[in-house]
């Protein structure tokens, strides 16, 4: 079974850090950043990008719609 | 977009390999503006808009669509979702959807109204204009407090929950109980779908989906007033972060007010269960 990778990008301008998409990822895979945005917000970025399926659960929940969610096949 | 953050994947596949248009599974509906939403991190409002802008652009109803926006946090919502909105007075938005919805029958009307709207000050309006079936969908955001205005007490309240206005928490002596009002509304002959739902997991924001979009299609097919709630957090009047306050959420809003369906039938019978 080829397995599936995937990848989030995060609007880090958009993004608020109220790390709810954190709290969805069933794979730990996003984090919020040490650094800030220039609203001031720990911005959500990928921690650990290999253990991303592509679920798009962190987008689905995201309240400021600021998750774009990719999904492929490992070759 | 930014994509600096993404760092290179361990193995073969380059991160630039995945993000290509043909991979994308999820993006930003663009019936929601590019305007950046008000309202606090983690809030409810910002993913119910969302998943009302994803359903109008899937079902392709953008041109007859017409939102009655509330007062309370979702006030602005005029600028984030792109199709055309009426600013209601307070609690007043069924009754302007009334009007809308009759002078313009083709039209899907929605209102979009939180718990001090729809169920304090509004309540005689949501009521009556259910009680006729007007063909109109409401949206009902529930989250326990008036949010805009500083974390006062909502008739929808929890009962020893603290806010602004009952600092040792609401008395039922004194404040009365909490009301469930959906489920007196489920009552009303009027009504063809009653439904309570949650968006604070990607399950409950799916089924709230569903929920919706089930709304949507009976006002499509003039079958009465369509009522859906959705339980929500209010993070900054309640004081807790988004995450705490989901989990709040779940452990008490949810037991007084249980999810699921109420009543799915057509107007005019009653098959509440």
């Amino acid at each position: 079974m080829a397995r599936v990778i995937g990848a989030v990008v995060v609007d880090k301008e958009e993004c608020k850090g109220c790390s709810v998409c954190v709290e969805a990822c069933p794979h730990d895979v996003l984090a919020l950043h040490f650094e800030v945005n220039s609203k001031g917000y720990h911005y959500s970025y990928m921690k650990s990008p290999e253990a991303c399926v592509g679920c798009a659960n962190c987008g689905v929940v995201c309240p400021d719609t600021c998750i774009t969610v990719y999904r492929t096949k490992a070759s | 977009m930014e994509l600096k953050e993404v760092t290179k994947t361990e193995g073969t596949m380059d991160i630039q390999d995945i993000l290509k248009p043909e991979n994308l599974v999820y993006q930003k509906t663009k019936l929601l503006t590019d305007t950046p939403m008000h309202y606090c991190p983690g809030c409810s409002h910002g993913v119910v808009h969302k998943i009302l802008a994803e359903l109008i652009d899937e079902m392709g109803i953008q041109e007859r669509s017409i939102g009655v926006a509330p007062v309370g946090c979702a006030v602005f919502a005029y600028n984030y979702i792109d199709i055309d909105w009426q600013e209601a007075a307070h609690g007043r938005a069924p009754a302007v959807a009334t009007g809308i919805s009759r002078v313009n029958p083709d039209a899907f009307v929605f209102t979009y109204q939180g718990d001090g709207d729809l169920a304090s000050i509004g309540a005689a309006e949501i009521m009556h204009a259910c009680n006729r079936g007007e063909n109109i969908l409401v949206v009902f955001i529930n989250n326990g407090i008036y949010g805009m205005t500083g974390g006062q007490m909502a008739p929808t309240t929890l009962e020893g929950m603290v806010t602004a206005t009952t600092p040792y928490g609401r008395n039922t002596d004194l404040n009365g109980y909490p009301m469930r009002i959906t489920n007196l509304i489920a009552q009303l002959p009027g009504t063809s779908y009653v439904t309570r739902q949650a968006v604070h997991t990607a399950g409950g924001v799916r089924k709230c989906k569903r929920a919706l979009k089930k709304a949507i299609q009976n006002v499509l097919d003039k079958k009465g007033t369509s009522f859906v709630e959705v339980v929500s957090t209010c993070n900054s009047g309640w004081k807790m972060s988004p995450v705490a306050s989901n989990k709040w959420m779940e452990e008490n809003m949810i037991p007084y007010y249980p999810l699921g369906d109420m009543k799915d039938s057509v107007k005019g019978e009653h098959s509440e269960n």
